[in-house]
């Protein structure tokens, strides 16, 4: 199976590499649209910021590749994110497959809850979905991050930090994953690998 | 809930783990991806690799390490010591490390955590603070804690963390090695006082000292070495014992 990993300007990959590698995928970081276009799966990864990435993935057109993509799409961490409507780190119009909305963690008290959210956490109120089947337990992912998304209609799991958020999306042939699953021990293995099998 | 993460930190020589008892005499305990692999199936929650003879020329042989690592094991990692350029930190981000460390770097030029928060982001940055305390005054050591500076342990924490660090890695040299428990009261007033989380790390030596360093020490992670390493305190026999305590842990 090939699976084109989406190269851009937004942090370190190779960990996702060497995750997909495990599962036995021919995984490959590439930014060309030809690869990306005929890969049977296509997972766009990414840690950093937001506006910087857009305009990146707009100098190269990957915005509207990212739109037309047909087959199986699987964002990670800063990847969800960019796949929303809007980010509200530095008011950045983003893709917009998800009709949601990306929002700053705003802590009510700053002892107890910081910001970033860097831990290990819970995935809750798991919805029927292909990529959700036979989570091991109990379903701990890492996660490192100061925005997050909204709870919305295409929210298929959450998880609690200061309130709830979205932990997981999916709509149509898109997925997305706000943790690190390719940190995130035999949860996040099972994750991709179910991606890996839609 | 956002859970209590549990840190074993490998000290690495040559190739080899290591740890040094106040950081002086040094015990072999194996290979560190062995180790490594290990410790992720034990339920780790992330791991520090600590170079502890890093020098220019071994710079490549670490990187070689990190990669090695990185296809082993699927929890985050961070790996430290003799890194001071933002090109060592590309070099060992682009081999698979999560995060790295700095510590006396950061000190000689504070300006690099500006400079590598902005390259990579906070979240990959971690500063390191060796702290000892001189006469009731905690002040902030280097080399290997070896070697005192002026700066007062309190307002380095805070200086780093404005400066974009992501965690700070506390280690008390007054703890460490001792076996006698973490530095709580040090760790809860920086950790109260930052909006980044501090991972508390000496002194480590029963299962109650990881509960007191995460409820009056407030630390956000607790990481130890030798207690792992040679088997004195299992880590699920650790998470067992932190969730009985009313802990939140990931099992």
């Amino acid at each position: 199976m090939k699976v084109a990993v989406i190269k851009y300007n937004a942090g370190n990959v190779q960990s996702v590499l060497y995750a997909l590698e495990r599962l036995g995928a021919d995984a490959e970081l590439t930014d060309d649209p030809e690869k990306i276009r005929s890969a049977d799966k296509v997972i766009f990864p990414g840690q950093g910021e937001a506006s910087s990435a857009m305009t990146y993935l707009k100098a190269r057109h990957l915005d509207q590749l990212i739109r037309d993509i047909k087959q199986p799409f699987l964002g990670v961490c800063l990847g969800l994110q960019l796949l929303c409507e809007h980010s509200e780190e530095n008011d950045t119009d983003c893709l917009g497959i998800f009709p949601v909305k990306v929002k700053r963690f705003i802590p009510e008290n700053s002892q107890e809850f910081k910001v970033p959210h860097i831990g290990w956490n819970e995935l809750e109120n798991l919805a029927e979905n292909a990529l959700l089947k036979d989570l091991p337990d109990p379903k701990f992912l890492y996660y490192v991050h100061s925005y997050y998304a909204e709870l919305s209609e295409v929210t298929i799991a959450t998880t609690h930090y200061i309130h709830d958020f979205t932990a997981i999306l999916h709509r149509d042939n898109y997925w997305a994953i706000q943790a690190h699953p390719e940190k995130s021990s035999t949860v996040g293995e099972k994750l991709l690998s179910n991606f890996l099998s839609i | 809930m956002l859970t209590k993460r549990i840190i074993p930190c490998l000290d690495i020589k040559d190739g080899r783990t290591v740890k040094g008892v106040n950081f002086v005499q040094l015990r072999d305990a194996g290979d560190p991806v062995e180790l490594a692999k290990i410790y992720s199936d034990e339920g780790a929650d992330e791991l520090v690799f600590l170079d502890i003879t890093a020098t220019v020329d071994k710079r490549k042989t670490l990187a070689e390490l990190v990669t090695k690592v990185a296809k082993a094991i699927n929890i985050p990692f961070t790996v430290g010591g003799g890194i001071s350029t933002v090109e060592d930190v590309k070099v060992l981000l682009g081999a698979g490390a999560d995060k790295i460390s700095i510590n006396s770097a950061a000190v000689k030029n504070p300006g690099v955590i500006d400079e590598m928060a902005k390259e990579f982001g906070s979240q990959c940055v971690v500063v390191a603070i060796d702290t000892r305390n001189m006469d009731g005054i905690d002040f902030v050591h280097t080399h290997g804690g070896r070697k005192p500076t002026l700066l007062k342990t309190q307002a380095w924490a805070q200086e780093v963390a404005d400066r974009g660090a992501g965690e700070i890695l506390l280690t008390s040299m007054d703890h460490d090695g001792t076996k006698s428990g973490f530095a709580n009261e040090l760790t809860a007033e920086i950790s109260s006082s930052l909006s980044i989380p501090v991972i508390a790390s000496g002194g480590a030596g029963n299962m109650p000292h990881f509960k007191d360093v995460f409820t009056f020490g407030k630390a956000d992670a607790a990481l130890a070495a030798s207690i792992f390493h040679f088997k004195e305190i299992p880590i699920p026999e650790l998470k067992s014992y932190l969730i009985g305590e009313g802990i939140s842990i990931r099992k």
